[in-house]
């Protein structure tokens, strides 16, 4: 119970003092994180959407792919991202192993097919609703996801609102393609793993603070946009 | 611009799941009035007036215009029973054929100012159309279909589940583009309403059209028992 106290203590006078390397950890968890969820969002938004509107051979596999891909186990992703950049690796010679770089690329395979997979599920729904309208419109296929995206994107936030949660709270992956190195792959979740290892457990506790309150911010703010959906508001 | 006349429908037929859902259906549609398509529930007229419009796989039969086929489905709309309206305001529901059709800012403007007076939500043109009510809605509907001039219009039971006024002020708004050019194709159930809107009308049963006729004509003098019947108001299955 002690060490909770002091957890918190430790995380009140963390946050209260702008600790230069909370702060350097922290804003790299988002740089990290944010990163990947714009990449990630590029990739699944227009495919999710697409998958949605767009019937072709293989389409349920390729949904069921997705869907399962939702639950990759990150240290497996870790662990091949690591193969394919260690030095051995096809892509070696980029030397991006042990970098931001590389953690990205993990977190960009980890939360692709989750946005893409309810982005799907939303743009399914909206989708169903225009159909006949942009059927009887004429429009191709570009406008139709464009005004999916356009009209379905709070839903879309969401999506990416949930990858956001998944990427920020990612240990496994990143741990092995970033190596935790101080001042350089360091980030929340991995600082949290080896201040639990040294025994710092009020470090760690207040470090997990300043990680949960980014997480409960990140679902807050969902929560608010769904019901501004429901609502009906712009 | 091209006309899309005569449109002409020969031996059309729609078939799902090895059930012949409407046709075969031979007609020619030319180029001014407002025709009523009328029959039972499960006659076929809402996928008539799809096949029409070409948004209805045909599984038979063929579909023809009097312009090549690339630039036929700019030149009609079509208005939904249930109406659809996009997740914007109500001016960016009215702006977004137009965009689609490249018009200019200026001329979009203007012609958004328009069509929302007359369809009595100037004042709201900034709200989601979401918030507007069921007959507001189709009003909306019926007037972004309108908002290019489309020389053909279809609208599959425009006026169902609305109130009087709202029935009314849809009713002025096709009377207003019949007499502005636009051919005009419309299901419904209303007798009064097709007696009062039709310069012709179609009749259906179990996917065929039975009856054709000028509107004096087929409502007072209908030659096939069935229309009769139906328009007696008995139950036809």
């Amino acid at each position: 119970m002690n060490d909770i106290w002091a957890g918190i203590a430790s995380a009140i006078r963390l946050i209260l003092t702008a600790d230069a390397n909370l702060v350097e950890i922290s804003l790299r968890s988002l740089q990290v994180t944010l990163s990947a969820l714009a990449i990630a969002c590029l990739i699944a938004l227009p495919l999710g959407t697409f998958l949605a509107i767009q019937r072709f051979r293989f389409r349920r596999g390729v949904i069921a792919v997705l869907n399962a891909l939702m639950g990759l186990p990150p240290v497996v992703v870790g662990l091949v991202v690591y193969i394919l950049l260690s030095r051995a690796g096809p892509f070696g010679v980029l030397n991006l192993l042990f970098t931001p770089t590389a953690m990205v690329i993990a977190q960009v395979i980890i939360i692709t097919p989750l946005i893409a997979s309810i982005t799907h599920q939303a743009m399914r729904d909206l989708w169903a609703e225009y159909h006949d309208l942009l059927i009887s419109l004429n429009t191709g296929k570009l406008q139709r996801v464009a005004t999916l995206i356009r009209d379905g994107r709070r839903s879309l936030m969401t999506a990416a609102l949930a990858g956001f949660g998944r990427a920020i709270g990612e240990v496994g992956a990143i741990m092995i393609v970033g190596g935790n190195i101080e001042h350089h792959t360091r980030v929340l979740t991995t600082a949290i793993a080896l201040e639990t290892g040294r025994g710092d457990f009020a470090l760690a506790l207040g470090l997990g603070f300043v990680l949960i309150g980014l997480a409960l911010g990140v679902n807050l703010l969902t929560h608010w946009l769904g019901r501004t959906e429901v609502e009906g508001r712009w | 611009m091209v006309s899309l006349f005569p449109l002409t429908l020969t031996e059309g037929l729609v078939r799902r799941r090895g059930r012949v859902i409407m046709g075969p259906v031979s007609l020619t549609v030319e180029g001014r009035g407002l025709t009523v398509l009328m029959g039972p529930n499960g006659a076929g007229k809402s996928t008539l007036l799809k096949a029409l419009h070409g948004i209805e796989r045909l599984s038979a039969g063929r579909l023809g215009h009097g312009c090549p086929s690339d630039q036929s489905h700019a030149a009609q709309a079509f208005v939904f029973q249930t109406p659809v309206v996009l997740r914007r305001s109500v001016a960016a529901n009215l702006a977004y054929p137009l965009k689609l059709h490249g018009v200019g800012r200026a001329e979009r403007a203007r012609l958004i100012e328009d069509w929302s007076a007359r369809i009595r939500l100037s004042d709201r043109l900034d709200q989601p159309a979401a918030r507007l009510s069921g007959g507001e809605r189709q009003k909306l509907a019926t007037a972004r279909a309108l908002i290019r001039s489309p020389q053909l219009l279809f609208l599959d039971e425009p006026t169902a589940n609305l109130d009087g006024r709202s029935t009314r002020e849809i009713e002025d708004l096709l009377r207003a583009a019949r007499d502005g050019g636009t051919r005009i194709v419309m299901a419904t159930h209303d007798f009064a309403q097709a007696r009062r809107l039709a310069d012709d009308a179609w009749f259906m049963m179990n996917g065929r059209i039975v009856e054709t006729g000028p509107s004096p004509q087929f409502f007072d003098t209908p030659t096939r028992s069935e229309t009769r019947a139906f328009l007696r108001g008995d139950i036809l299955e």
